[in-house]
């Protein structure tokens, strides 16, 4: 078998390097929130970087093993512990058939993503075998998983073996104020002017309604739209569009007052407006967003966009070459 | 009706095809997305058609934004100079107007709703000028609809009235948005009807429920083996009030296994909806009913 879950802490979840390619039928893409993590956790355990994984936030599970197993912790600082007895993050260690795997407080960040060798062996579903549990689908009978459920783990690669670690400048670890890079654009234009100043001005903090959904922030100054006649079936509200896609990483602004950033499970269309996109570089420093966290969101073009996606594609491959 | 291009973030086109609804701009929509999908265009991950606007996902390591974008706009041309046709399917969708657990529902969430005295379709029915709930249905269940749209959820059809606009059912959603929502409730929000496949929380007002399944993850419902969502945008439905004992009787065939969806397809021209949408309804539903 291999695992069985004695505790499920707040939300514990099996993902992957997710589902894209249904988005057009309300299926989001699912996967970890936090992708560069998730590959680490793999990748020190000996795995392909996008085996399925858990992810667990803010709370870690309770799981006995009932096989030996190389287990490794990465993402938030949730410190792993093996029979009460701690064990580094980021660095792969062992745990023997009968031993339980818990963890302490969250130190930093939101969400941790423990690899286990083999990979979680849940059934591939869409080619994926993330969770996306608003449609029941995939993961673990479609759902966060439960004290009681036990999940098989697949067979490990000899290249499994503990003791490996992240050189501690390549992990990512978060703090402070967060900035968010922003392309304005979507539905940019119909805001006013001192609304697109002030959005960017402001420091906004992480809402309790976060989730693998999106992201709402409050704490900025209302944003005021500019005037029009409604659009023939867009609705009465200012903020309100003729229902369309929603882009991952979007930000809408129900009313103009929280913003709300979508991510992996995002819901893939509907009526409010958007402002812009969190550009693909930053979408996994949400994912280890806290709730109050303070966070600015900043102005950025395409050609800062895109240089930070290189820069963060050039970062998995130094992390990748540190464990081969 | 100018098309309005927009980067999502590094790795989204949006495409705006009209700030308001209209069947020409979902019809649009509909034929740009299809374009790009037989253009095999590189890098291309995601297609969403939606209502009046659409959505590629793309990855910029493969296809620069800049080019993503030049070739849109290449297919826009070529789309615009389109037949107007569309080889389709339209289905029968039974509804239980007026149903005691959609109603239980909005009875709970009723201090979220411009009207707390009455229901949904009383509230509907008055601000459209019907004179009574059945005649509201009546309008409702009489002319087909567009999937305009699939999303929001897993499967869940947005869907548009093949109607002048002046017929157009309109009703603004619940002033706050509930937190629960019957599986398979018949919805309405602003020109939108919509099916939720799955329960969960909606804003949009509550007609009835279907008893036909239109989202079945473990791909145990017969003609959802295949694939586990039956709607996809250009499909069409016709609604066909049942009672107690109708939606029963269809329960009763879903949970045998038995349950087969009335579907025909057809041909569908823009063109000829202009000219007439009634003559096109009456033709769509001759083919629905072998007529």
């Amino acid at each position: 078998m291999g695992l069985e879950i004695l505790k499920p802490g707040l939300s514990t979840t099996v993902q992957d390097l997710g589902r894209p390619g249904y988005y057009h039928l309300g299926i989001p893409e699912s996967g970890g929130m936090d992708k560069s993590s998730l590959a680490a956790a793999n990748l020190l355990v000996g795995n392909p970087e996008g085996a399925a994984v858990l992810e667990a936030v803010f709370l870690g599970p309770e799981i006995r093993f009932d096989r030996d197993a190389v287990v490794a912790v990465s993402g938030a600082h949730l410190p792993p512990k093996v029979d009460g007895v701690e064990q580094p993050s980021w660095t792969s260690f062992a745990v023997k058939s009968g031993q339980t795997l818990s963890f302490g407080f969250l130190k930093s960040g939101a969400r941790a993503y423990i690899a286990v060798a083999g990979g979680v062996d849940v059934p591939l579903v869409l080619g994926s075998r993330s969770t996306y549990p608003l449609g029941a689908l995939g993961g673990f009978e479609g759902r966060a998983l439960k004290a009681g459920d036990r999940v098989k783990i697949g067979t490990q690669s000899r290249d499994a073996k503990p003791g490996r670690s992240v050189p501690a400048k390549l992990r990512i670890e978060g703090s402070g104020t967060t900035e968010l890079r922003v392309l304005p654009g979507l539905y940019w234009h119909r805001l006013t002017e001192e609304a697109g100043k002030t959005f960017f001005e402001d420091v906004w903090k992480v809402a309790p309604e976060a989730d693998r959904i999106g992201y709402r922030f409050r704490g900025g100054r209302a944003l005021s739209f500019a005037p029009r006649k409604q659009p023939f079936g867009a609705g009465s509200d200012p903020s309100n569009i003729v229902d369309s896609c929603y882009p991952y990483g979007s930000i809408q602004v129900p009313g103009g007052t929280e913003p709300i950033v979508l991510h992996h499970d995002a819901v893939s269309g509907g009526g409010y407006f958007m402002l812009g996109t969190v550009i693909s570089a930053d979408m996994d420093l949400i994912g280890q967003l806290q709730p109050h966290q303070p966070t600015r969101f900043v102005k950025v073009d395409m050609e800062t966009a895109l240089k930070a996606r290189a820069e963060r594609k050039a970062a998995a491959g130094r992390l990748k070459e540190s464990l081969s | 009706m100018e098309p309005r291009y927009s980067f999502g973030g590094d790795d989204h086109i949006f495409v705006e095809v009209d700030e308001e609804m209209s069947l020409d701009a979902f019809f649009k929509s509909l034929s740009m997305t299809n374009s790009v999908r037989e253009s095999r265009i590189k890098g291309v991950t995601e297609i969403c058609p939606a209502n009046a606007s659409y959505q590629i996902r793309f990855d910029p390591d493969l296809i620069s934004p800049s080019d993503m974008l030049a070739e849109l706009k290449r297919l826009e041309s070529a789309a615009t100079k389109g037949d107007h046709t569309l080889a389709t399917r339209i289905f029968e969708v039974p509804v239980y107007y007026n149903d005691p657990w959609t109603h239980e529902t909005l009875m709970r969430f009723r201090e979220r709703h411009q009207e707390p005295t009455g229901t949904d379709l009383e509230y509907a029915a008055r601000i459209n000028g019907y004179a009574s709930v059945p005649d509201f249905i009546k309008a409702h269940s009489g002319a087909p609809w567009f999937v305009s749209m699939v999303g929001f959820v897993a499967g869940l059809p947005f869907l548009y009235q093949m109607v002048e606009r002046e017929k157009q059912i309109e009703a603004p959603k619940y002033l706050r948005p509930r937190t629960d929502t019957p599986k398979l409730t018949v919805g309405h929000g602003g020109c939108f009807g919509c099916i939720y496949s799955v329960r969960g929380a909606g804003g949009y007002q509550l007609f009835g429920v279907t008893p036909m399944p239109i989202y079945d993850p473990n791909q145990q419902v017969s003609y959802l083996r295949e694939f586990m969502i039956l709607f996809k945008p250009g499909d069409i439905v016709k609604f066909k009030p049942v009672d107690r004992d109708g939606y029963d009787a269809a329960i009763e065939l879903v949970n045998a296994g038995r349950f087969e969806p009335t579907m025909r397809s057809v041909a569908f021209s823009l063109d000829e909806f202009r000219a007439s949408p009634a003559a096109t309804n009456k033709k769509l539903l001759g083919a629905l009913y072998g007529a």
